[in-house]
């Protein structure tokens, strides 16, 4: 296998873009990615977009060929690959682009992630995330994303004591740091009792516990590591790769607060990576609830189970602390455009190893990410380095 | 979700028929039709649960969509059943009555409609015992 690196990097701002289309945000961001690597069209080799639910969002299907149509490509023949995992679908277009470079397959590949979500009401929104779930045996008995994430609170909370106040520190944090990302949907710092007062969702789960409906996408550029230089003077280079299966439904899991294919993508990734949780700078997690933020951070083995609501409230998860998480203010506060937040991920990931993220910036060689689908059931994680 | 697909579930939805695996001795309600432990040497049956379990966790809905939207605000609840296999139901009591480890029993009831002059479906829901 060969060694591969990121050589360029964009995303849109995320937000509700009524005036953006879903092609044209997909556009913006590969243009940004190619401007940023020198590059020109016809030198890619291949395209990968993760896209959850264009076909529900905006009615269209056959994603791929409509970006490369509309980037410019189709006219070489370029070809385009859609990758769909629900809200992992962007996590898993990185690693298919990484495998297409590893394997030799192909050189100059683009990862990327779309999803134009306000072009419907907040209900079919709430409907088509519902089918990342199992319909037939979870949709039917009137789950919703909230309410599942809700779920897995209420027995931690039962069963560690983790307290609100601690749950809501998470969004205050993320909310800190999204206001010193230009990119974030919202950027301006809330207070423990902006989360706790706000309107219950599913209980214990409030509006400021959740991640919002967003419109947005990111794109990355891949390269083999030996050929990085030509186009970059700061290659990125992917370090370990690791992705995991579980249970569709959230009551087959063997341990309802344990998303067990965090642990073994997390695992698989540090293993090919070499490195120990100790070297890791920062982690840009799937923090879709402030709960699934606080399960990641444990699955992936930062600390003990039942103690990273504490690790919070003593502010090691902020920026300066023990192990930053989502220096780039999360889903909570960047924004959760399905399909387009794990590229986003790296995205961060990778304007943070260059030295890069102005007013946020942490002083570290190696950066994580973790994507999740569904409440577990696709995990997809990687692991960053300079060079 | 359209009548045939409902209909091809109905007699689990209707009496809580699920299967057991005979080479391992598990229960799987919601059913499956293959073994996830014993794989190729599993040996599935049908199986009617007696209907009785407790709560594991619960979450009260405040906001959803479709069917559920009118039913706001709603009890959602992972259930273990006595045999040892879990599922999801909307659990009908009141929002304040439901906690963990509370016992709970089936009932049949209206599960959801295709649209205001579409199929009605009925199924298992769950209520204190
Ligand atoms: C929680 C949720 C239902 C709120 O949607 P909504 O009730 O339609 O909210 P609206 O769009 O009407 O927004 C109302 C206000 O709340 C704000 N808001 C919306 N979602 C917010 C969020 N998650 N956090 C903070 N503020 C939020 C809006 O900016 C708006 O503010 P304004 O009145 O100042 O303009 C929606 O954000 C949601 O479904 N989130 C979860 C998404 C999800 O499940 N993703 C997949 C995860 S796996
Ligand atoms: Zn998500
Ligand atoms: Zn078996």
């Amino acid at each position: 296998m060969r060694e591969v690196a990121v050589i360029g990097v964009g995303c849109t701002k995320f937000g509700e873009k009524w005036e953006t289309s879903f092609r044209n945000l997909f556009v913006e961001a590969g243009a940004l990615a190619l401007e940023d690597a020198n590059l020109s069209g016809e030198q890619i080799d291949e395209i990968f977009v993760g896209n959850m639910s264009a076909g529900r969002f905006v009615e269209q299907e056959h994603i791929g060929a409509l970006i490369a149509d509309y980037a410019g490509l189709a006219t070489d023949n370029i070809p385009a690959t859609r990758v769909e995992a629900a809200c992992a679908s962007g996590g898993l277009s990185f690693r298919q682009a990484y495998t297409a470079v590893a394997s030799g397959m192909s050189d100059i590949v683009v990862a990327a992630g779309v999803e134009k979500m306000t072009d419907v009401g907040t209900e079919v929104t709430t409907d088509v995330l519902a089918a990342a779930a199992d319909r037939e045996w979870e949709g039917i008995a009137g789950i919703t994303f909230p309410g599942l994430y809700a779920m897995i609170a209420t027995e931690y909370m039962h069963r560690y004591g983790l307290t609100r106040e601690q749950l809501a520190q998470v969004a205050v944090k993320n909310h800190d740091n999204g206001a010193k990302n230009p990119n974030a949907q919202f950027r301006k710092p809330i207070t423990l009792d902006t989360v706790i007062s706000s309107t219950l969702v599913a209980d214990p789960l409030r509006l400021f516990d959740c991640s919002p409906v967003t419109d947005g996408a990111a794109a990355v550029i891949l390269a083999p590591l030996e050929r990085a230089r030509e186009f970059t003077d700061t290659p990125i280079k992917v370090l370990g790769a690791g992705q995991a299966s579980s249970t569709i439904a959230l009551h087959d899991r063997k341990d309802i607060c344990t998303l067990d294919a965090t642990v073994a993508a997390g695992n698989r990734a540090f293993q090919m990576a070499r490195v120990e949780r100790k070297d890791i700078g920062f982690v840009e997690v799937h923090d879709c609830f402030t709960i699934a933020e606080i399960c990641a951070i444990e699955d992936l083995g930062f600390c003990k189970k039942g103690e990273a609501g504490k690790l919070t409230e003593e502010g090691q998860t902020a920026i300066g602390g023990k192990i930053p998480i989502n220096p780039s203010g999360g889903l909570k506060a960047c924004g959760h455009p399905v399909g387009a937040t794990g590229v986003k991920q790296v995205y961060e990931t990778v304007k943070q190893l260059r030295g890069d993220a102005k007013g946020r910036q942490i002083d570290t060689e190696i950066g994580m990410t973790h994507n999740v689908g569904g409440t577990g059931a696709t995990v997809v994680c990687h692991i960053f380095g300079r060079v | 979700m359209s009548v045939a697909r409902f209909w091809r579930k109905q007699q689990n939805r209707y009496n809580l028929i699920g299967t057991r695996c005979t080479t391992c001795g598990k229960y799987f309600y919601p059913p499956r039709g293959f073994c996830p432990d014993c794989r190729r040497e599993g040996k599935i049956v049908d199986h009617q649960f007696k209907g009785t379990g407790k709560v594991v966790t619960y979450s009260i809905i405040r906001s959803s969509s479709g069917n559920f939207k009118l039913l706001t605000p709603y009890v959602l609840a992972i259930i273990e059943l006595d045999e040892g296999t879990r599922l999801t139901s909307h659990l009908v009591c009141d929002i304040d009555q439901v906690y963990i480890g509370m016992p709970v029993r089936r009932v049949f009831r209206k599960l959801g409609e295709d649209g205001s002059s579409g199929a009605i479906f009925y199924g298992t829901k769950f209520v204190p015992a």
